[in-house]
């Protein structure tokens, strides 16, 4: 106990590696003790063979950039749409009336729901899976976007008034400076939901991309290429949420 | 410049519901005065200068600048809160410009009015500081710097230094005074504090609660020379006493 406190506070940076290592060793005992059929838990080291094969191949990178470039336009769209919409939702009691139960019934729509409809609609190309991270995300961004924009003090807002300010010029050089830390924090928050979707488009139906690579390895019972398709989201996930950490940081002194 | 707060009356709510906050009040202030409402809290104070900035509109009467009626808000009337109204990632100096760079002014002049308005307060040194790096004294100047920089007619002060420790108030209160008589400002001061309200300001209306209304104006002429002597003076002292009594029966009838 007393232990773990001190080296706690003295490296806390330590811990995270730490857990994973733990993991990793389980994982390679259980490997190694032969409890398990390969089959369903290949070895740390297979896996990591099998990520070198599909990196050889080149397939592993061109199935996340397809992925990757799939997240950045759906949730770009999203985020785009959702600060215009959701400022003027939190700043104008009849917007926000007229759009919320709305906003509000959609967003407990499942987003893989849509899907047969986008397929029906689009095909089976790229816009249906743009579309889906877009729905999957859009309502979120919207009501957390305008929540933040609800608890601008009022203050800042009358100030301005008496400054000599009026209508737009508040909206983009108060309330969106004001809730910027919370915005970047809510597409970081959704960003996730966007990767879920992804992925689920891609077992539906898709050419490449690192989910269409799990269901091909499932066919073919290449659980270390699942395992592969797995690390290698989550890696890219984790890398997405701490550059958004890194943004709202840097852009954002004054906050913290 | 002459501000005109005519018969003015306010209520909030409607219907059975409808509370009347404040009653019939009148007074006006002309270029260059400083004048002060006291009342204990609740009695109204802020919602005469909501109403003065146009951030609310009266129930009745008129509230006129230069013969104009005012409706809405607008940088001929200027604001300073009590606290939290510096933009928290603007600079100082960007705080300060705001109001200007609101407004269209040119790039240049605006610059040069920042540094100006920076140096009036005694902040030049603190420019690119953000407002969670200064003392409250020092945002509270800030705030006064903004206020004074968008050119206003007259400055609403709406208890200034009310979240500041006693120290800094009282040095807070000479440098609003001194910053007064320099730049000749307009100024409606706000307190619950009467010796504030008497130490600085030429006329000051008593205001009681329930509902808020002007019981007694008085016109305090004493000698400003040296606010830490007056503080202590005979004649200061007498009449606060007197104001204080005034304010505690006022209180007492209400409750
Ligand atoms: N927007 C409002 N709605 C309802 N009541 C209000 C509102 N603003 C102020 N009041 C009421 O008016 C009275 C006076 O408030 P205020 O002007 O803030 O007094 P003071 O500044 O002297 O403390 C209080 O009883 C307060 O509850
Ligand atoms: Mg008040």
């Amino acid at each position: 106990m007393r232990f773990f406190e001190r080296s706690t506070l003295r490296s806390p940076w330590l811990l995270g590696p730490l857990g994973i290592l733990v993991v990793l060793l389980v994982w390679s005992l259980i490997s190694l003790s032969g409890v398990v059929d390969p089959l369903f838990l290949p070895s740390p080291l297979a896996v990591w063979r099998a990520a070198g094969e599909q990196v050889q191949a080149g397939i592993l990178v061109a199935d996340a950039i397809a992925s990757i470039r799939r997240v950045f336009l759906g949730f770009a769209l999203s985020a785009a749409l959702a600060l215009p919409l959701g400022i003027a939702m939190g700043s104008n009691p009849l917007i926000c009336r007229l759009l919320e139960p709305l906003l509000g019934l959609i967003r407990y729509m499942p987003a893989p729901a849509f899907i047969p409809l986008l397929i029906i609609y689009f095909g089976l190309g790229e816009l249906p899976k743009v579309l889906l991270i877009f729905i999957g995300t859009f309502f979120f961004n919207t009501l957390m976007i305008m929540d933040a924009v609800k608890f601008v003090p009022q203050e800042l807002l009358e100030t301005a008034l008496t400054l000599g300010g009026r209508g737009l010029p508040i909206l983009t050089r108060v309330v969106a400076p004001y809730i910027a830390p919370q915005a970047i924090d809510a597409y970081r928050i959704n960003m996730a939901s966007a990767w879920n979707l992804v992925i689920v488009a891609e077992l539906v139906a898709a050419n490449e991309g690192l989910g269409k690579r799990i269901s091909l390895a499932q066919r073919f019972l290449r659980t270390d290429e699942i395992f592969v398709g797995l690390i290698v989201i989550g890696l890219i996930g984790l890398l997405i949420d701490l550059g958004f950490r890194a943004v709202l940081r840097r852009s954002c002194r004054w906050a913290s | 410049m002459h501000l005109s707060v005519n018969g003015v009356s306010k209520s909030f709510g409607d219907g059975r519901q409808a509370k009347l906050v404040l009653d019939d009040i009148s007074f006006s202030i002309k270029s260059g005065e400083f004048v002060a409402l006291v009342g204990s809290s609740g009695s109204g104070k802020s919602t005469v200068m909501r109403l003065i900035a146009g951030l609310e509109r009266p129930s009745a009467g008129v509230i006129a600048l230069d013969g104009k009626s005012v409706h809405g808000p607008g940088s001929d009337r200027g604001m300073v809160f009590q606290k939290y109204s510096l933009y928290p990632w603007m600079t100082a100096a960007q705080n300060v410009a705001f109001g200007m760079s609101l407004q269209g002014l040119p790039r240049a002049l605006v610059r040069e009015r920042t540094a100006y308005f920076l140096e009036v307060v005694g902040l030049q040194d603190a420019a690119r500081r953000l407002p969670k790096e200064l003392s409250g004294g020092m945002q509270q100047r800030v705030a006064i710097a903004r206020a004074l920089a968008a050119d206003p007619k007259v400055v609403l002060l709406d208890e200034p230094f009310g979240a500041l420790d006693l120290q800094i108030r009282e040095s807070m209160q000479e440098f609003l005074y001194q910053l007064w008589q320099r730049s000749g400002l307009t100024a409606l001061l706000i307190t619950h504090d009467l010796e504030e309200a008497l130490l600085l300001a030429q006329r000051v209306h008593i205001m009681a609660p329930r509902p808020g209304r002007i019981v007694r104006t008085v016109e305090a002429d004493l000698d400003r020379s040296n606010l830490a002597h007056l503080r202590v003076s005979p004649p200061f002292l007498e009449l606060r006493e007197e104001l204080v009594t005034t304010l505690r029966n006022l209180d007492a009838a209400a409750s």
